[in-house]
């Protein structure tokens, strides 16, 4: 054992990062996931001798890295992918966890899937094709999730002859592209690399020596996980109930949950929604004993001061510091099944613990997602595409924006006659 | 701990329990399988913090083929009467009496036999909703695409080409009469991260997992325990090697490791420059029926 292996799996304190690539076959995506692998060790070599195997048979230069991210066999069979995987590694720093979302068929609906619990996303380009209609795709729905870092990876840098100009006229095609999106905030990086031959990926290479930025594995380690959570507004959705009954805690009852946003300490003035009940924290309990303070995104279970009714759905948050509580809100919908969304059709949502009957009672517009134009009064939302629409609720439901809050902001729809999760919603 | 950051084995814990609550709040009548081994022995643990200080508000279902090892089941039965959980224990009898083996069967039927069907009756006996397995995503390529909450049919069957979106963590739980929901708490856990929490937490173990010497024999590249005769084709000659078991299954047919790793420590250190997959020595993993091919029947 090495001395960097050593301090790597020592360290049982590391981060977790999870992020998610968007870009499609052609682009190098699975070989980029593939160079990450295999660079930081991520993969065994029982897996990597088999990549190398097929790879022979194939005959193509560095398809071992593509293949080792092949997943079903379908896809094996017909070179696609069909869905989300979910990918690992680890580096002294990190932990990390990749989503990796395929490029081309249901698109979207999958690209959102795995945007939805990203701290970052790298959008992929080809450098040899420039910013394409899909790089703006890939732009809009990380902006639209709220994924707080976006790498710009110009690929395939090895086929233009590592050459500065192409990266960046590629970068102020992007960034003219980029500041349109009307979507504020959020920190963006551009890197030129060749996942094919490994600059800039994990190791700097010797091809780019006008580059001064971090490595994409770099930018990876350094980006802050916490950018993800809300860490102003406590937000405590009700799972359960804990009534043990049992002789030494015939008494008990705790509210279960995990702290979606935000930190609360022991007596804290806290309101119950969507009932406004008010009471103060009495006790954090976890397996571990009793804490003073919890915070976001621990699992723990709360008591409060008075015995009030509260029970899943619920949600405790500071009297100080309230979400609102409403029966209709306008929402951006993804759509995500074969059956078009129908406006005036009742659906169910499943926002933080609460499952909620709803109606759809406007669709207003339906985004180009490739042009970004407002289309008013499309009629329907057909599968992979999005839409605001506006919603009333059978009854009242306490929640934040989308942009401020994610774990309280976003929402699925069920069909509750299929019972098939049908679409994403982010709540405006 | 500061306010503001966990760790990435906190970060997975808290997942774990949040996901855990979610099946308890959402189904009628979960359980809880439970393997035996390392994955199971974290996922068990993450229950009891997830629901304490209250009891474990499920069973655990032991699916048994009747070819664990002898520690196997004396530390399950340990265990089980230690924390106080109920354990319900079921094995396709029928076939274990008509003498079912993988050397007279082949590996497929075996399985097939013993764990899918074995596991599908006693699902059905139970009329459990919800069955909570301790998978995980970095195992095998075909788990990497599998939910978290994975929607089964009336069949048990799983079909991965038509999934259930899932977003943030908000997971859909509506089932149908008959259907059914598999769930992985420990889905995003990696074989490291497993390792590293049964040190942190001090989570007891199959002593298996410890190097110790023990009868084996040599076939191909696997290590094959000789404990038991009937594990031995005809020539094979049993003996004594240091070794150890990364990951454990049926006696037959889980191969052991090189290895002096005898304490927590050394595996954990083990682990960090392993090269090969755990899954290399799980014969059931090989060959033309895959995981897949078995997830899509019903199996775990």
């Amino acid at each position: 054992m090495n001395a960097i292996d050593k301090t790597i799996f020592d360290a049982a304190d590391t981060e977790l990062l999870r992020f998610t690539t968007a870009g499609s076959v052609d682009d190098g995506k699975s070989t980029l996931i593939g160079r990450l692998l295999v660079d930081t060790k991520g993969v065994f070599e029982d897996q990597l001798d088999a990549a190398k195997s097929v790879e022979e048979k194939k005959g193509a230069k560095g398809a071992h890295l593509a293949l080792l991210t092949d997943g079903l066999q379908a896809e094996r069979e017909q070179g696609i992918t069909i869905d989300v995987a979910y990918r690992y590694f680890a580096t002294p720093k990190r932990k990390f966890i990749i989503a990796d979302t395929p490029g081309h068929e249901q698109y979207t609906r999958n690209m959102v899937t795995g945007a939805s619990t990203a701290h970052l996303a790298i959008i992929l380009i080809d450098a040899r094709k420039g910013v394409l209609t899909q790089s703006r795709r890939h732009a809009y729905i990380s902006r639209l999730l709220g994924i707080p870092h976006i790498v710009v990876a110009i690929n395939k840098m090895d086929l233009v002859d590592y050459a500065q100009e192409v990266f960046e006229q590629i970068r102020r095609d992007f960034s003219e592209f980029y500041s349109k999106l009307g979507l504020a905030g959020g920190d963006i990086t551009f890197i030129p690399i060749s996942a094919l031959e490994g600059d800039m990926v994990v190791e700097r290479g010797d091809k780019m020596p006008w580059y001064q930025g971090k490595t994409l594995l770099g930018k990876l380690e350094s980006a802050p996980v916490t950018g993800k959570i809300n860490a102003e507004d406590f937000r405590f959705p009700v799972q359960l109930v804990s009534r043990p009954q049992t002789e030494e805690l015939h008494d008990f009852r705790g509210y279960m949950g995990r702290i979606e946003s935000g930190s609360c300490r022991v007596g804290d003035a806290v309101t119950v929604l969507p009932s406004g009940l008010t009471s103060r924290i009495k006790e954090i309990v976890t397996w571990e004993g009793s804490l003073q303070e919890a915070f976001a995104p621990m699992s723990v279970t709360l008591t409060l001061e008075d015995e009030r009714d509260i029970s899943r759905g619920d949600m405790i948050v500071h009297s100080d510091n309230q979400p609102r509580v409403a029966k209709e809100f306008d929402a951006m919908l993804c759509w995500m099944h074969e059956t078009p969304l129908q406006p005036g059709k009742k659906y169910l949502i499943k926002h933080a613990t609460s499952t909620v009957k709803v109606m759809v009672s406007a669709l207003s517009h339906r985004v180009d997602i490739n042009t970004l134009e407002h289309l008013p009064d499309p009629g329907e939302l057909k599968m992979n595409e999005i839409g605001k629409v506006s919603l009333k609720l059978l009854k009242p439901m306490a929640c934040d924006p989308y942009r401020d809050n994610r774990a309280t902001g976003g929402f699925i729809v069920i069909d509750d006659f299929t019972n098939q999760t049908v679409g994403a919603g982010m709540i405006e | 701990m500061t306010v503001g950051s966990l760790t990435h084995l906190q970060t997975l814990e808290a997942e774990s329990i949040h996901i855990m609550r979610e099946v308890v709040a959402e189904f009628r009548n979960p359980v809880m399988l439970y393997s035996v081994g390392k994955d199971s022995s974290v996922m068990l643990h993450l229950a009891r913090k997830a629901f304490a200080p209250g009891p474990l508000p499920f069973s655990l279902l032991h699916v048994d083929t009747g070819y664990k090892f002898k520690e196997m089941y004396e530390f399950r039965d340990w265990y089980a009467k230690e924390i106080g959980a109920k354990l319900i224990v079921y094995r396709n009898e029928e076939a274990i009496a008509a003498g079912a083996h993988p050397l007279k069967l082949g590996v497929a039927r075996c399985c097939g036999a013993l764990k899918t069907k074995a596991l599908l009756d006693a699902l059905a006996a139970g009329g459990y909703d919800a069955a909570m397995g301790g998978a995980r995503r970095d195992e095998e390529r075909s788990r990497a695409k599998e939910r978290i909450f994975s929607f089964r049919d009336e069949f048990g069957q799983w079909d991965p080409k038509s999934q259930r979106p899932e977003l943030w963590d908000l997971y859909n739980c509506r089932i149908h009469e008959g259907e059914s929901i598999r769930v992985f708490p420990i889905s995003n856990w990696t074989e490291m991260d497993i390792w590293q929490y049964i040190k942190l937490e001090n989570i007891p173990i199959v002593p298996l997992y410890y190097a110790k010497e023990r009868p084996m024999v040599k076939r191909g590249t696997m290590l094959i325990p000789a404990d038991d005769a009937g594990n031995l084709k005809p020539g094979e000659v049993a003996e004594n090697v240091l070794c150890r078991f990364r990951t454990l299954g049926c006696s037959p047919c889980t191969g052991a490791v090189y290895s002096s790793a005898d304490n927590i420590d050394d595996i954990v250190a083990e682990s960090a420059i392993a090269t090969r997959s755990e899954r290399e020595t799980r014969i059931i993993d090989h060959g033309s029926n895959s995981m897949e091919d078995k997830k899509k029947e019903g199996y775990f």
